[in-house]
């Protein structure tokens, strides 16, 4: 899966915009994955088992891909545990004070073309690439 | 079908499909993901057309919803109710790019990767839940304070 794919990830990019639209036509539900599970901190009844339900597909999705096709995982780890940790903590501290992330800012949030999550995109995408430029020491 | 059985199952359909677009566009690797954020190096630009994909489709569905006093099946739109651009915004989603760069993770890519049975995605998960629950504490008891001052200014 490594190198440009340009097919392969339109075809996943439509498929996301099928699943974000249905949540949006026929519930009202903006499907942004960090507000899904840190708003089911505290939620009751309807409001939680529809996140959990998501919640629920969306694991069961991976489980279906470790079957069918496990390599969508990658060959190896990205990080370290100690990094996935830190990092790990600062996504959600980041999406928690941002109220969302690349689904709720940069799918749902371009598509209705707010230019809040517009504005939240470029800024996270530009220290993601500060990021990664800087740990991967390209400067 | 109730009207709750059926909308959770719709939740539980759109996460499976989210699932599967993320794994078809690439995005449940977080070395690509991260390779997407190396322009310096050799940079992939696959997850410009994972967005692309996504944004053609909901354009159309968010116009559709915008239009319409109520979903489809009933109830209220979720609409978020903050449209100003603020400090808090800008701060929040700039640490959430350093952690997604740190990972190559943000959080639907980390739960897709729950199901591959590695540790690394359940650290990354654990550690954004506990992001999230020490973040929203903050919030409510600046909320607090700031509502306490408020009222001794009135």
């Amino acid at each position: 899966m490594m190198g440009f794919t340009p097919v392969g990830s339109t075809l996943g990019g439509l498929v996301l915009g099928v699943a974000i639209s249905l949540l949006i036509l026929f519930d009202g539900r903006i499907a942004g994955i960090s507000g899904i599970v840190g708003r089911s901190f505290g939620a009751r009844g309807a409001e939680l088992s529809w996140r959990l339900s998501f919640l629920g597909g969306l694991v069961g999705g991976g489980l279906l891909w470790r079957l069918v096709s496990p390599g969508v995982f990658g060959a190896a780890s990205s990080a370290g545990l100690v990094t996935m940790a830190i990092g790990g903590f600062l996504v959600g501290v980041g999406t928690t004070l941002g109220n969302g992330c690349t689904s709720g800012h940069g799918l749902c949030g371009i598509s209705r073309l707010s230019p809040r999550s517009i504005v939240a995109t470029l800024v996270f995408v530009a220290t993601g690439i500060l990021t990664v430029t800087v740990t991967r020491g390209r400067l | 079908m109730s009207n709750g059985t059926k909308k959770n199952a719709l939740a539980a359909i759109c996460g499976l499909l989210f699932a599967l677009g993320l794994g078809l566009g690439g995005m449940t690797n977080p070395l690509k993901v991260q390779a997407f954020l190396d322009v310096l190096g050799k940079w992939d630009p696959s997850l410009m057309f994972v967005m692309g994909g996504g944004i053609v489709v909901g354009f159309w569905a968010f116009r559709a919803a915008k239009r319409r006093d109520h979903p489809f099946w009933g109830g209220d739109f979720g609409w978020p109710r903050s449209t100003h651009i603020d400090a808090q915004l800008l701060a929040g989603a700039a640490i959430f790019g350093v952690g997604w760069g740190l990972t190559g993770y943000c959080p639907g890519p980390a739960l897709v990767a729950l199901g591959a049975g590695r540790i690394g995605p359940v650290v990354a998960v654990s550690s954004m839940v506990l992001g999230m629950l020490a973040t929203q504490a903050v919030i409510r008891r600046r909320g607090r304070t700031t509502s306490v001052a408020a009222a001794r200014v009135t």
